[in-house]
């Protein structure tokens, strides 16, 4: 079984990126009904800009690859998601502590509090935490009970789908979309949309790993 | 060294007029205040980096104010804590303060030399003058 290791960890982000660019549009439709239009352009260039300076300077270390990340989508997104999205890499980059399964699962763990930190969000407020604390759940969840960490991940990514489709009829109550009141009801949020198809790019790129 | 002043908002323009207006207050008065503005490409939005950058800027040992505007701006802004040295992180002080309102009242408490406190109670209060007048 191969380490995730800083190349694996390289491969999700690309995967990420990939993702992200295929539902752009698809996003930013999301967004539009609720914020500013601008999510799905706004990650979709900060996620280019991720995985091209990775290719400029390749990281040999794992935690150097998420910081690099990190960096990355504060300096280029703008909007709330830069700095969700970016205190979850750096979180995740300063508690990532060894390249196995386990190592991931607490590095995403303390990725997750420092969103719910840094949001000051709960879940059911109709954010990127609907997806990305069932995900977390479901990841710790599976690896304690010996499962190996793609399929761990395949169960996180159904958690987060699970998560984020339960958005839709929710109210929102932080960011923009809470403006709308009563009627952000009705539509899926988009931060759990995104957030969804990271824990997909996971379990896609790290499925073998670990 | 005078307490540092940062201004965070989504637009350089914005910021920039902001400190303008602050420093009409002090004819004659050092005062360093540096701006974190607009996105990479000129447009609307906030940097953590580019906070962090200006918090560095501003800081001269004896502490620093930031006052932002809204929304991004203040999960920008703590963030930028986050990519601070420990040592400057502690001299910090990230205001709730009203943008123009409390820039102003903190640059001339700064400016005349008060402490870090000081000056966040100063920025803080920045509402008072207006609420006063408009109640009356």
């Amino acid at each position: 079984m191969s380490a995730v290791d800083a190349a694996a960890l390289t491969a999700w982000v690309r995967e990420f990126a990939r993702l992200v660019h295929e539902q752009r549009d698809a996003l930013t439709q999301l967004d539009a009904a609720i914020g500013d239009a601008d999510h799905g352009a706004n990650l979709d260039r900060g996620m280019t800009a991720a995985v091209a300076a990775l290719e400029a300077q390749p990281a040999d270390d794992p935690a150097a690859v998420l910081k690099t990340v990190a960096t990355t989508l504060i300096k280029t997104v703008g909007g709330a998601s830069g700095p969700l999205y970016g205190t979850f890499f750096l979180r995740a980059a300063g508690a990532l502590d060894g390249d196995d399964g386990r190592a991931l699962a607490a590095a995403v763990r303390a990725g997750y509090d420092g969103v719910v930190a840094r949001g000051k969000a709960e879940r059911g407020d109709k954010t990127m935490l609907d997806a990305l604390g069932p995900a977390t759940d479901a990841l710790d969840e599976a690896l304690a009970a010996g499962k190996p960490l793609g399929e761990a991940l395949g169960a996180a990514a159904q958690a987060a789908a699970a998560g984020r489709d339960a958005t839709e009829p929710l109210v929102a109550r932080k960011g923009r979309a809470s403006y709308l009141g009563e009627r952000s009801a009705g539509h899926v949020d988009p931060g759990a949309a995104s957030t969804t198809l990271l824990v997909e790019a996971a379990a896609t790129a790290l499925a073998g790993r670990g | 060294m005078p307490v540092g002043l940062v201004v965070v908002s989504h637009s350089r323009a914005l910021a920039d007029a902001a400190v303008e207006l602050a420093r009409g207050m002090l004819p004659g008065r050092e005062q360093t205040i540096t701006v974190a503005a607009g996105d990479v490409d000129g447009g609307l939005g906030t940097d953590a980096t580019a906070i962090a950058d200006a918090v560095t800027a501003a800081d001269g040992g004896d502490g620093v104010v930031v006052l932002m505007d809204l929304g991004s701006a203040v999960l920008s802004a703590e963030t930028a804590l986050e990519l601070l040295d420990d040592d400057v992180r502690e001299r910090v002080v990230l205001s709730p303060a009203p943008l123009v309102e409390g820039l102003v009242g903190a640059a001339v408490t700064a400016a005349a030399g008060a402490d870090r406190d000081r000056v966040a109670a100063e920025a803080l209060r920045g509402l008072a003058p207006k609420q006063a007048h408009l109640s009356g």
